[in-house]
Parts: structure tokens; sequence; C-alpha cells
């Protein structure tokens, strides 16, 4: 399996760790601080199990370190699109040399 | 079912293996059972043969939606311990050990069950501290265990490496001797086969597509091949129980699905004795086939899959494990290699639980080490299903501890399946 970093171009899953489900935004995968215990509990120890297409965070941690939003197939291993999961980071990588 | 003796080998030598009959038969489903049993691995064949010993049940069926042991059961390095310290697991394993001493007569199958020993290598003294209090809390709950010092290990397994060079060098070990392996085929079909004998119907190419529904309570099951209704639908598919589980209504779980590989040599002369374990660079497990290959495995791949294939990465960190290890590896073939899907909790325990939905009974969450637990596994979830409740064994192994902090985290590694 491989994963393109858009920061560092096609690379083996090895280099790549896989952190958990993923919806769109890192600052939202978490609850409020506030939130009802029941809350917490599904954000630490609940998942849905997908079968097929899944969307994931995983972070390109043996190279560039960026977070990234990844969609990828749970039966078949293909990743259909790698993207900066902090829209920041996009920004920052970008004005690098 | 006429009982296996020495007498029936001789005799059917002597005559052309002509008398042999079938170890069980492979039913046609009925319309209805008492309990209906999804999934034909080692969990759902022992839960189906003690529901009838232990219970008196008869209407039983197990639907297996391929041919029975296909699964995990088929698959696995079949290394059966104890080795467990929090209360909840220690009882249970220990529990599931002691059914496996006496299973082969029980069952009147040879399940090829070897006591030959577990042995984890110590490399440093923080793992040494770990340990000894894992061993210790065991033998004061009633399991085995103990240190051997660095040439102790070293007499037992001299093909590992002792050199100035190593790349970890051993420091001793703890050793687990009634600990071992056995036949994996075996416990399937011996199980099978004790429980047809008891009038369960195993149903092969039935695969569970939906269940069925009268007000809140699940009240049978779609199948491929017709519906069939039951009191009680107690699931058993280990890899497989993301999805199903979702379709019976459970919601998200803590579990995540992950796939883990497992190697085997070409035939060698005996040379590893003992099952070795290492928790050095991440998990390393082996150990000798009866038939000569050396099995061997590491870690799960690290993410999320269903798909019965391993990847390169895993593959090529766990060839390096092993011949920085055992040397003499590099010089051996590789015969084989294999995936199968692990139904990966987030504490690294398991579940055999009621749930919330009537007539709904859960068994899942097996990690890495559910071919030991197959005994204690289908011994407590029968109890679970005829009592409507836990047995003592298995009331840790409930769905909602993480909601009430009661997580059994044995490897105090936090809720990162590819952790545990
Ligand atoms: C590579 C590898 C190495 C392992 N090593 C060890 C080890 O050394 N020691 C140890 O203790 N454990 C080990 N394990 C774990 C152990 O194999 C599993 O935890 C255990 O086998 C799971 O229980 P089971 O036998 O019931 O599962 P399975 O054999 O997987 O049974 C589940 C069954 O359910 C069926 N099924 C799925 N969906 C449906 C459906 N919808 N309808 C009908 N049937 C369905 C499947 O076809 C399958 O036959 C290992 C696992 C793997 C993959
Ligand atoms: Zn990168």
């Amino acid at each position: 399996m491989r994963l393109t970093c858009p920061f560092c171009g096609p690379r083996d899953v090895a280099e790549f760790v896989y952190e958990g489900p993923f919806s769109g935004a890192p600052q939202t995968e978490r609850p409020a601080l506030s939130a009802a215990p029941a809350a917490w509990v599904e954000a630490v120890f609940l998942r849905d199990q997908p079968r097929g297409e899944t969307r994931e965070l995983w972070r390109h941690l043996h190279g560039c370190g960026c977070f990234l939003d990844v969609l990828r197939d749970t039966l078949t291993h293909e990743v259909r699109a790698v993207a900066f999961a902090d829209p920041a980071d996009a920004a920052a990588m970008r004005a690098k040399p | 079912m006429r009982p296996y003796s020495a007498l029936d080998v001789l005799w059917n030598g002597l005559t052309g293996q002509r008398g042999w009959t079938r170890a069980w038969r492979d039913r046609a489903p009925r319309p209805a059972y008492d309990v209906v049993i999804v999934g034909g691995g080692g969990h759902g064949l022992a839960t189906a043969y003690y529901l009838a010993r232990n219970h008196g049940l008869r209407r039983v069926a197990v639907l297996e939606r391929g041919l029975i042991g296909q699964g995990n059961a088929g698959r696995n390095t079949t290394i059966v311990r104890s080795n467990y310290m929090l209360p909840g697991n220690r009882e249970f394993y220990e529990h599931t050990l002691k059914l496996w001493e006496g299973l082969s007569q029980e069952l009147n199958y040879n399940l090829m069950f070897s006591q030959r020993g577990h042995l984890a290598l110590s490399f440093d003294p923080g793992f040494r501290d770990a340990f000894a209090r894992r061993y210790n809390t065991m033998r004061m709950t009633g399991a085995d265990g103990r240190w051997l010092s660095r040439s102790e290990v070293q007499a037992r397994a001299p093909y590992l490496d002792w050199s100035q060079s190593a790349r970890f060098p051993i420091e001793g070990g703890f050793l687990q001797q009634r600990a071992g392996t056995a036949r994996h085929d075996a416990l399937v079909w011996g199980f099978a086969r004790a429980a047809d004998a008891r009038g369960v119907h195993i149903v092969q190419n039935c695969e569970v597509t939906g269940f069925l529904r009268e007000g809140g309570a699940i009240v049978g099951v779609e199948t491929s091949r017709g519906e069939i209704r039951a009191e009680k639908v107690a699931l058993a598919v280990a890899g497989s129980t993301g999805p199903l589980a979702a379709k019976a209504g459970l919601g998200k779980l803590p579990l995540e699905t992950h796939k883990l590989q497992a190697f085997v040599t070409e035939p060698l002369k005996p040379i590893v004795h003992q099952v070795i374990s290492s928790a050095r660079q991440g998990l390393f497990y082996m150990s000798q086939s009866d038939k000569g290959g050396v099995v061997f495995g590491g870690e799960i791949d690290g993410h999320p899959s269903y798909a019965q294939r391993g990847g390169l990465e895993t593959y090529s960190e766990v060839m390096s494990k092993a011949v920085s290890l055992a040397p003499f590896l590099a010089r051996t073939r590789l015969l084989r290699q294999w995936a199968g899907v692990v139904d990966m909790s987030m504490d690294g325990s398991p579940f055999i639980t009621p749930t919330p939905i009537p007539g709904l009974y859960f068994n899942a969450g097996w990690n890495y080490g559910g071919f030991k637990a197959t005994p204690a596994s289908g011994w407590c979830y029968a109890h679970t299903i005829a009592h409507d409740a836990p047995h003592e064994l298995n009331a840790a192994f409930s769905l909602d501890r993480f909601a009430r902090g009661r997580e059994l985290d044995e490897e105090a590694a936090g809720p990162v399946p590819r952790l545990h």
C-alpha cells in the first residue's frame, strides 16, 4: 500500500501511522471539555466498522510529519485520496521553498 | 457417534481404511431453533457444544457462511497460554488452559495439545520487573510461571543470537511450562464432531445477511438459505463482527478490525522446542509445528482492513525481527504467508455478553489471542446465552466497561488497538 502525501509525494505505507477515523476537521474530532461523559466515551472508545470506503486521519510520521485526511477502501486497500487534514498545514507547507 | 480408539486405528489400518464414517453431518437448515449461533469458527462450535453438554439445549444450530474453520480458527499460530495478570482476565484464561488440559479426552479427538512451554524473553530490567509482577500474580492466583536466567534460556534455545554483537542481548526469560501449542483444525473438528453428536446442527454455506425483528427484539436471522427463526441469536463471527453487529443495530462498538499475518518456513528437524515470544521492537512469537515448519508472526498491520491479505511493510518488519532474534531463520526458506481479519478491541480484552437488544448475544474482541480462549469462550458464552446473564468468569467482558471506567487493558497501552 502506498499513500501519496501532498507534500512528500508517493511513499510506502510504512512511513505513515493510522490515527483513527476522521470526519473533516481535527479541531472537531474530540468533544468539548465540558461535554457529557458519554460523548467522551464515544470519541475515545467507540468506532464505526467501515467495510469499504472510509475516511481516516493518518500522519506522515517518518516524513513531513503532517496529519493527513485519507479516503481509503478497507476491503481492497485502494487509497482514493490524500489531502492535508489541517488547512493551516496546507498553507504553511505550500509556503516552504 | 462411535468413539475413536486405538483398536479402531489398528483395525482400519488392516482393512484398507474403509471403516471410517463422517466425523459430523453437514445439515440443511430447519425453519426454527432455540439458539442460532452465527459463525462456525472455534468459538461458535465450542459454544454450541457447551450449550448442549452443560445446559441441555438440543435445538441449536451453527450457521457458517463458508466452511467451518476457514476463518481465524484455521489461520492462527496456535499458541495457548494463560500469562494474564488483571483480575477478570487471569481467571478466564486459566480456566481455558485447564479445559485444554482435558479436552482431547473429553472430545475424543486428538487436539495435539502439546504443553511444551511458553518462554517470554527479557532484554532489560524494566521488562523483567513488569513480568516478575505479572508472573508472581499468576502464581498467587493459580497459574504457573517462573523466571529463567540467561544461561537457563540459552540451554533451552541455543539457536537464538547469544553473540556479543546480538542486536538485542537476552538477559533471561519467563517460562510458563503448561502453555504450548495445539492443532488448530483439530480444535474446530473436535468441537464440531462432539456438538453434532449431541444433536447440534452445523449448517455450512449459510451466510447471515440480516435479522428478523418483533417489537424491539431479535427473533431470528435472514440467511442466504432463507429465514431461520430463533429464540436467541448469538454472534461469534470474530473479524466480521463490525458489519454484522451494525445490521443488528448495535451501533458503534469498542472495536477496530485489522489484519494479522503469519508465516511458516519449510519443514526442519526439531529445533524450536518451546513457544518463544519477544516484546522487543514490538511483538514477535514463534514455535515449530509437528510437521517441522517454524511458525511465526508479529504485530497487526496497523490500519483497519477486511482483506485477508497482509502488507509487505509488516512482512519485512517481521522478517527483520525473526532473523535478529534467531539468525538461523535467514537460511531457511519461507513456505507460506497469510493473513486473517482480527477483531481488535479498544483495551485488548474480549466481550462475552448479553446485549441491550433482547434475543441478541455478543462474542468478539479476540485480538491476537482467541485461539487459546476457544474452550472457555464457548463455555462462558453458552452459560451467558442459557442464563441470560454472564458467568462470573466472563462478567468483566461486558460492552459497557468503557463507559464505567472498567477497561481491561492488560498491556496498559491505551485505546489504540495497534498497540495491544
Ligand atoms: C495470523 C493469526 C495468528 C493468530 N495467532 C493466535 C495464537 O497464536 N494464539 C491465539 O490464541 N490466537 C491467535 N489468533 C487469534 C485467533 O485465531 C482468533 O481470535 C480466533 O480464531 C477467533 O475466533 P473464531 O475461531 O471463532 O473465529 P473465526 O474462525 O474467524 O470464525 C468466525 C466465522 O464466522 C464466519 N462468518 C462471518 N460472517 C458471517 C456471516 N455473516 N454469516 C455466517 N458466518 C459468518 C466466518 O466465515 C468464520 O468462519 C491469531 C489470529 C490470526 C489471524
Ligand atoms: Zn509527507
